[in-house]
């Protein structure tokens, strides 16, 4: 029992990444039409925005220590970073240590920033070209940004951690009332669960219950007539394909202390993510959601020892399998409508 | 052309013939006028340095690269001299090997074997390279090494440590001077259990390829020979990002320590999930709860940060090795002044195997006399040398294996820097990691010159 | 001629001189001058840029005709490839059967797999080839290791049974052959400084890729492929009128497989050695992208597609800060230094970002790919010509 209860709370949490993600994409890929094969990177820059302000935080100035050597034998220089001498050593030092959730407020403008940059700089001359070279361009962006990330960061994973209040994990099972110690599950986890619920509220109040969010709505059932009624739709579209951006990027904020970032990790999230829009239905927000908590609890239970040991390599195709057998049973994924990007 | 008989001569003969009668050009064809594949007929010779350069590992290629060109440079009598002042064998003068001057092309493998193979097919048939080196995984090295032995050329392996490499698929024309699964398991088996006890429960986390295989199965081996019992051995998918499914069961499953049969990306990944579900806090058995990491690099030591202090493994060498464990080790400090005076940090594992490598190499062809991969051979086999900074070493020549000692290691505490991030615990003699070259199988061929 | 129109002839001639000469065409450079590192006229690269022509355009058949995005496309190379070096290590290393069993298990692969994803369309069809790709991959690289060889890559060995050969005791594993005539085998003419290499693999590949490349104008040209293109451009109206168009996408989807099976084959034919990356997603993304670079539903452009990619993968990531400070050693040393900075981000290990640039600029400038590029070309080259000719009254 405690082993399924830590399995859907793995599941959760991975699907929770995955969900962030395929909400960002479902709203530029299913309402917009896009197919943004750099919605990976931007989670990934996401990621290395959390990588940057710890890398400003830590700018520092060299002393000299004469007790200690360096690797050739001189005397080691110890960086000393600057916000401990404006702040004395231990504000400095908590600072530091907050780098992750400071990054929530640095990455926010930033990614905007990006995704409203990369709408009207390019995608937005690709809404009426086939989904081909769409696909064509914003590959070719991804990798672009891959390698500008490559370049300034090496390909060496960076570690992130969470700040030292939340590194390490405490006792679930305990708390919902079983055995003592029968489900320890780290704390930086549960608050990526809990900060990815919210963050998906926020991104469904804001669609529901503001002016802004109705018409971007009215603009997905049907643009043409929004546009006709002299409302400015693509204005919203693009402000749209900033949210989206910023959604996947705080996504990446958060996953820095759970797996220290590198370049890379946005291309490992492409392709599922891709899976869970579409088995989610494309177009819905909230099949996304679904489909992306569904999918990450099913591959954590086919991770299971026992599940391996019967059905030798299922951790590694359960997600397709599971794809394949909603698309055959659901022809429109989850929760899809129909019409959208059949053709 | 009487006969019908189309023999590889043949053909390549009445091509010759048809080709001199258009243009009168001057023809030589790859197997006929040279006496071994790509033998250089001008002042210089090149070599191809075949390293990941895209990708995951592509600083850990980045590291090799930078030792390779520190190698030409010495061996072209340039810089400091390096190891080569303290290499036990004085054929090389520093005037490049069999006095022609050492030039290089490097590829991208990408750590693909098909990438890599034909990264490895262009420099042998566009560049001439007479050797090839590099490579920083185990696939990468059996498919690029099989490429050589077909081609015709030497291989010698960069960082590979899956024991496929000088045992199952070892090849003539291939040689490793890193260490592997077999001899980290040897190494690591006696200091877990001092360190830990005999009565210890272990579970594997295993990546499921090629080298995770050999490196659980030499690790189970040794430390069930120690007393260890094995609870159970999971393989985990190369491409897995994130372990928490494969982790958080472990701490429930009755074993107290657990051993991550990781490299690279998925160790860093592993461990930091590791650290992250409290195994280093919690206790198990009444016991504390253990991790080991069999083989560590400093950057994947890097990426895990502090997650690293104080958990065990193996490396092939450090560069602190000489100042920690004296003299025997000679030729490591002479390197790391070389390599750090030129690029500013201290040179990882990676870096230090492929230096000695391209020595070992350019050595080898000096003795023998010629680049003919024969001979190079010859000139390898059971060869007997010391002051590359691993101490007196066997180039073994059944299996073309490198035997020396081997370094277990602690992620530090308090690390003073960034590349100081693992301290020596032990010294395994080589005699104690030495084993039967039959026990892999494997057939080693004969040498192939490729004409 | 071959039934085929007077202008799909000359391409294919065209074409067919183009393949003959590459050897020498590819290789514009003097051997030892500065930019021979440009040259791409040797066996592996040259073997490759057929080979992936062939998977190109065999894909260009399924994407460029029915508009159905296959995103596993991989699959089918990966099958082919494990097929044929079985056939080599069991049967015989004369690649024949290797290439022939390989098209023939890619294209059952392909029954299967067409089946069951061609329920679907539009997204959800690639979707379903994706996962079917990934699937496949994900177990060669595991599950599958004693089939497959796992992560290293099957592999010949020396002890394989071949029993069609006779006993090798040469101690060297045997290279695969035409009737003796070793794939690697090769002709060099230095002409004045000029190095040619005329390979047996290169042309035993080219000639097959032009069979490949004739099938294709004919599938084109056909009935067949009227009916696809009609698939393309309104599926619904076709059921409608009571057509059942799913025998003709599983047959089109079939033949697609097929060339990917082939392609396969002659990789393993030329170099032994099949790896699971073969089949992994991006390996499918980049048949996709070599198409959509080259001219989707074009005959020629998947080729072009294809081989500017595998020359960036090749060329272009083996140039290092060496070569450049060679090429540019005329100039001052600061300027030297200062130009080889600029340049070296773009080169060796940063070819990715070449090519990320590539596609973009090609997509933003040329919506019709590399074919659209040609195609201005010409134009502007006729344009003088045509002048008086465009002038006629408009009707």
């Amino acid at each position: 029992m405690d082993q399924i209860i830590l399995q859907i709370l793995n599941g959760l949490d991975k699907g929770s990444a995955y969900a962030l993600i395929a909400l960002g994409l479902t709203l530029i890929f299913g309402t917009l039409g896009v197919v943004n094969f750099a919605h990976g990177a931007l989670f990934m820059l996401g990621a290395f925005c959390a990588v940057t302000l710890s890398r400003i935080l830590t700018i520092s100035h060299t002393v000299i220590d004469e007790t200690k050597k360096d690797f050739l034998g001189n005397p080691l220089k110890v960086e000393v970073p600057y916000v401990n001498d404006w702040f004395g050593e231990a504000t400095g030092q908590a600072i530091i240590d907050w780098s992750v959730p400071l990054s929530i407020l640095f990455a926010i403008p930033v990614m905007i920033a990006i995704g409203v940059i990369m709408e009207r700089g390019l995608i937005k001359h690709f809404y009426k070209r086939p989904h081909a070279d769409q696909i064509l361009v914003t590959f070719g962006l991804a990798i672009v940004l891959q390698e500008i990330v490559k370049y300034y960061y090496g390909a060496n994973q960076i570690p992130t951690p969470a700040p030292e209040a939340f590194i390490g994990s405490f006792d679930f099972g305990a708390l919902i009332g079983m055995d003592p110690g029968s489900i320890i599950y780290p704390y930086w986890r549960i608050v990526y669960f809990c900060f990815a619920m919210v963050l998906i509220g926020a991104v469904f109040a804001f669609l529901q219950f503001t002016t802004f969010g109705m018409v971007v709505r009215a603009g997905m059932a049907d643009r043409e007539t929004v546009g006709l009624l002299g409302i400015n739709i693509d204005r919203r579209f693009t402000v749209m394909f900033g949210i989206a951006a910023a959604v996947a990027g705080l996504a990446g904020v958060m996953y820095t202390p759970i797996n220290p970032p590198n370049y890379h990790m946005g291309m490992d999230f492409l392709v599922i993510s891709f899976v869970v829009v579409v088995v989610g239905g494309m177009g819905s927000l909230p099949g996304a959601i679904l489909a992306g908590l569904v999918l990450g609890i099913l591959e954590s239970f086919a991770s299971m020892r026992q599940v391996i040991e019967v059905l030798p390599g299922i951790n590694q195709v359960v997600i397709y399998l599971a794809a394949i057998i909603i698309l055959l049973t659901r022809p429109r994924g989850l929760m899809g409508r129909k019409g959208v990007m059949e053709d | 052309m009487s006969k019908t008989t189309l023999t590889r001569r043949g053909v390549l003969k009445s091509g010759a013939v048809a080709g001199a009668g258009v243009a009168l050009p001057t023809i030589f064809t790859a197997s006929s006028a040279a006496a071994y594949m790509n033998e250089p007929t001008g002042s210089s010779v090149t070599l191809g340095f075949n390293v990941p350069q895209t990708g995951p590992y592509a600083d850990e290629g980045a590291d090799e690269l930078r030792a390779y060109m520190l190698a030409v440079e010495h061996l072209n009598g340039e810089g400091d001299g390096g190891m080569m002042n303290t290499f036990s064998s004085k054929a090389l003068t520093g005037n490049g090997i069999l006095g022609k001057k050492v030039e290089y092309v490097t590829g991208d493998t990408q750590t693909k074997p098909d990438a890599a193979r034909a990264s490895a097919r262009s420099m042998i048939e566009k560049d001439g390279a007479i050797m090839i080196t590099g490579g920083s995984s185990s696939g990468v090295a059996v498919a690029v090494q099989a490429l050589c032995q077909e081609a015709g050329v030497v291989f010698m392996a960069g960082l590979t440590h899956s024991n496929d490499t000088t045992g199952k698929d070892k090849k003539a024309n291939g040689f490793r001077h890193f260490f592997n699964s077999y001899m980290t398991g040897a190494a690591l088996a006696p200091i877990l259990a001092n360190e830990y006890g005999k009565d210890r429960k272990a579970y594997h986390l295993t990546a499921d390829y090629n080298w995770g295989y050999t490196t659980e199965e030499a690790v189970r081996t040794s430390t069930e020979a120690m007393g260890w019992e094995t609870v159970a051995a999971v393989k985990t998918p190369l491409a897995t990002t994130d372990f928490s499914s494969f982790i958080a069961p472990v701490l429930n499953s009755g074993a107290d320590v657990l051993v991550l049969n990781h490299y690279g990306g998925n160790m860093v990944n592993s461990l930091t999930s590791a650290v992250q579900f409290g195994l280093r806090a919690a206790e198990a058995n009444g016991k504390q709860f253990q991790v080991v990491v069999p083989l560590y690099s400093r950057l994947m030591a890097q990426g895990a940060g502090k997650n690293v202090a104080g958990i065990y493994g193996t490396t092939n060498w450090h560069w602190s090795l000489e100042n920690v464990a004296g003299s025997r080790y000679v030729g490591t400090n002479a390197f790391v002044q070389s390599f750090g005076a030129k690029y500013g940090f201290p040179p990882s594992q990676a870096a230090h195997t492929t230096y000695c490598q391209t020595l070992l190499y350019a050595d080898a062809c000096q003795r023998a006399g010629t680049f003919n991969p024969c001979g190079v051979q010859e000139a390898l086999a059971d060869f007997e040398f010391d002051g590359l900074g691993n101490g007196p070493t066997l180039y073994r020549g059944s299996d073309h294996q490198c035997f020396k000692d081997a370094l277990v290691v602690r992620g530090k505490e308090n690390p003073d820097s960034q590349f100081d991030l693992l301290e020596t615990v032990d010294i395994t003699p080589r005699e104690a990691l030495t084993y039967d070259p039959a026990i892999f199988g494997g057939e080693l061929g004969t040498c192939n010159p490729g004409a | 001629m071959l039934g085929l129109s007077k202008k799909d002839t000359s391409l294919l001639i065209a074409v067919a001189v183009l393949v003959a000469l590459a050897p020498v065409l590819l290789n514009p450079f003097p051997e030892n001058s500065a930019l021979a590192q440009f040259n791409a006229g040797y066996p592996d690269l040259m073997q490759r840029f057929v080979i992936f022509g062939i998977f190109a355009i065999g894909f260009n058949i399924l994407f460029g005709l029915t508009g159905y995005l296959s995103f596993g496309h991989a699959a089918f190379l990966g099958a082919g490839s494990y097929a044929g070096v079985w056939m080599l290590k069991l049967l015989t290393i004369n690649v024949i059967p290797a290439i022939l069993i390989s098209t023939v298990v890619a294209g059952l692969f392909a029954i299967l797999i067409g089946y069951i994803s061609l329920r679907r369309s539009g997204i959800y069809f690639s979707i379903l080839t994706l996962a079917f790709a990934q699937m496949s991959f994900a177990l060669a690289a595991s599950v599958l290791t004693p089939i497959t060889g796992g992560e290293t890559g099957l592999q010949t060995a020396l002890n394989d049974p071949r029993i069609l050969d006779g006993v090798n005791d040469s101690g060297n594993i045997p290279a695969p052959n035409l009737f003796g005539l070793e794939m690697g085998d090769s002709l060099q003419v230095n002409v004045a400084g000029w190095l040619w290499t005329f390979n047996a693999g290169y042309y035993v590949a080219g000639i097959i890729m032009l069979i490949a490349f004739y099938v294709a104008i004919r599938i084109f040209r056909s009935p067949f492929g009227i009916m696809l293109r009609a698939i393309k451009s309104n599926q619904q109206r076709l059921n409608y009128t009571g057509l059942n168009t799913r025998p003709y996408m599983l047959a089109c989807f079939v033949i697609s497989g097929m060339y990917a099976g082939l392609a396969g084959g002659l990789m393993v034919a030329m170099d032994p050695l099949a790896g699971a990356e073969r089949m992994q997603w991006t390996a499918s993304g980049e048949v996709v992208l070599m198409t959509i670079l080259g001219g989707v539903g074009t005959l020629i452009g998947p080729v072009l597609g294809a081989g500017l990619i595998k020359y960036f993968e090749n060329i272009f990531s083996k140039i290092n800060s060496n070569l450049l400070h060679k090429w540019f050693s005329f100039l001052p040393d600061g300027l030297e230094d200062f130009v080889v900075t600029i340049i070296y981000p773009f080169i060796g290990k940063g070819w990715h970002l070449t090519l990320g640039l590539m596609f973009m600029g090609v997509i933003i400038f040329l919506p019709g790919g590399l074919v659209e590029l040609g195609q201005r070309i010409s134009r502007s080259f006729s344009k003088n010509k045509n002048d008086a000719a465009e002038q006629k009254p408009a009707e």
